[in-house]
């Protein structure tokens, strides 16, 4: 009796080690792809954020917080976080409040509402390296499409690429374009899980249709919007592929922005160390914005 | 009165879908049109293929082609085996340290890789890849997004499928390839446009990393092109590259736009 018990106890053992053995096999290619590039990176960013590592230096030399410290001390560091943040305040919003509109437009009968989609959604498609080129166009000096326009109404050729305060809100307006249509997916297949009933009843009592948006749409669509401004937040953050072709972060550093910034000390001034600490702002930025989705677990997966 | 603010709406919104459509429409003419220094909507003289075949001769971009098309296949090629692999283990299996492989994989959700540039290079470098297509793709070889949208697939399947499978002799090798890849082929295209659409057209990283025509994407080549010397002033030849490398992508997205539109809802998952 005794030993079959224990035998008995023994092959579960052995069936529970096997799952978990078979388990982590069939996780190994992912762990070890995920560990290299994104767990290993990280740690890394934190330990050489805390080093001097200029180009010709042979090894990182410790220097405790001094780049954090040299940062706060940095104009120009505090311009470029200025830029970051005053690009996505002029950004997200109206990206969301244009998404949401596009998806209400989409979600009623109306005629062509296919080919009204594809519209709204194409650019999301096309890479923002030809965006860039296509828009440097529009806002190219004098010969540009919005200068000629602006000409043939008898208004001054503005040039917004190439000054400080019109170069940011320039890039703002091409890239809500570009960003809308996305925005509008997520809106879309939120309304389409209200229910209709919901609205009928509404009219029968009369509502306006301000009223059902704010009583009825806005509150069911809570979940949506928090996780929908995540996604927002997180694309305006990153995006710099523009920069590259329209701007190089001019004019006097007006449209550097921080990953731009990143790629500027590691890449263009081979500065390691200061690309590391910047990289580690970058990532607070990242859990910062996370953190938003924990505030409502629900929507933290989301799709239909 | 209905039928006015019907449409009213309608009209509203088709002419909203015009306005959105300028800049496409405006690229694709301008590059079938003869070079010109002032930009006009429509074109002005009759339809020309000089500006693609100057182009497609200046630039190397059949060379461009090939790499991301090399870049793009062999990195969801990859992806598929290590995301099926993964998706199965989470979504079937019980085992030890779960809660951990979820951790890492919700780092790399809300962690954009573009972030990394930095460190990842680094890595790239010591470990030799640099400037080459492998060094473009190894860092998308694990996917966070393509492992949580195969699990929430696999875990659909009702589990005395694969038992009975198990039961007339199947190895949970033939199991993933008999029954679960086959059962979830929606999960795959969505995320194979995904992926596709994100790696034809990624930029930072594939600039970081190339150093050479032979390994050059074309989004790299294009934005080198859009700065070179000889396309200043040219919009007729940036348009005709910008058509060349956008044009793949935005055919296949005016005939599947339900299936696509339908995959990057999925691809919000964080």
């Amino acid at each position: 009796m005794k030993t079959t018990l224990t035998r008995g106890y023994a092959v579960r053992l052995s069936r529970g080690m096997k799952t978990n053995l078979k388990a982590w096999i069939l996780l190994a290619p992912s762990l070890v792809f995920l560990l290299t590039f994104t767990v290993f990176p990280i740690l890394r960013s934190f330990f050489l954020g805390l080093t001097q590592y200029e180009f010709g230096m042979r090894s990182p030399e410790f220097i405790g917080l001094e780049n954090y410290i040299n940062f706060a001390k940095s104009a120009l560091f505090w311009k470029i976080m200025g830029n970051t943040l005053y690009f996505s305040f002029l950004t997200v919003l109206p990206s969301m409040v244009i998404g949401l509109g596009l998806a209400m437009i989409v979600n009623t009968k109306i005629h062509g509402v296919g080919f009204i989609r594809t519209s709204f959604f194409y650019p999301v498609i096309m890479p923002m390296i030809a965006i860039a080129s296509i828009w440097m166009f529009i806002y190219m000096a004098e010969s540009g499409m919005l200068d000629q326009l602006l000409m043939a109404v008898g208004l001054k050729a503005m040039n917004v690429l190439s000054y400080r305060e019109t170069v940011i809100p320039a890039m703002s307006f091409m890239y809500v374009w570009k960003e809308a249509g996305y925005l509008m997916i997520f809106f879309l297949s939120g309304l389409q899980n209200i229910s209709g009933e919901l609205y009928e009843a509404a009219t029968i009592d009369g509502a306006s249709p301000f009223t059902m948006f704010r009583k009825i749409t806005l509150p069911l669509l809570g979940p949506t919007l928090l996780f929908v401004s995540t996604i927002a937040l997180t694309n305006s953050v990153k995006l710099v592929d523009h920069i590259v072709i329209m701007t190089e972060g001019g004019p006097n550093n007006g449209s550097t922005m921080l990953l731009y910034h990143i790629y500027q000390q590691g890449f263009a001034w081979f500065d390691q160390a200061k690309a590391s600490a910047l990289t580690v702002v970058m990532l607070v930025i990242m859990l910062a914005i996370a953190m938003i989705q924990f505030v409502n677990a629900d929507s933290r997966i989301h799709y239909n | 009165m209905k039928t006015h603010k019907h449409i009213l709406l309608n009209l509203v919104a088709v002419v909203l879908a015009l306005a959105w459509l300028v800049p496409l429409v405006w690229m694709i003419g301008t590059a079938f049109t003869e070079g010109s220094y002032t930009m006009s909507l429509i074109p002005h003289t009759r339809p020309t293929f000089e500006n693609l075949r100057y182009v497609w001769n200046a630039v190397p971009f059949g060379r461009y082609y090939m790499n991301t098309m090399i870049v793009v296949a062999g990195t969801f090629s990859v992806q598929f085996v290590t995301v099926t692999m993964a998706a199965y283990a989470l979504a079937v299996l019980k085992f030890k340290g779960e809660k951990l492989m979820f951790i890492i994989i919700f780092i790399q959700l809300i962690i954009p890789n573009d972030v990394l540039i930095s460190p990842n290079y680094m890595t790239l470098g010591d470990l030799g890849l640099t400037d080459t297509k492998l060094g473009i793709m190894i860092p998308f070889f694990g996917s966070a997004f393509g492992i949580f949208l195969l699990r929430q697939m696999f875990k659909t399947i009702p589990a005395a499928l694969s038992e009975a499978a198990v039961i007339d002799g199947c190895n949970t090798f033939q199991v993933i390839t008999n029954i679960y890849v086959p059962s979830s082929r929606a999960a795959y295209i969505s995320f194979g446009l995904v992926s596709i659409s994100y790696h034809w057209n990624n930029f930072l990283w594939p600039l970081i990393v190339t150093n050479s025509t032979e390994n050059r994407t074309l989004t790299v080549g294009l934005a080198l092109f859009a700065k070179s010397k000889e396309a200043v002033m040219q919009w007729a030849n940036v348009c005709a590259a910008t058509f060349i490398i956008s044009m793949p992508l935005v055919i296949a997205f005016f005939i599947f736009q339900k299936k696509f539109i339908n995959s990057f809802i999925s691809s919000g998952i964080k």
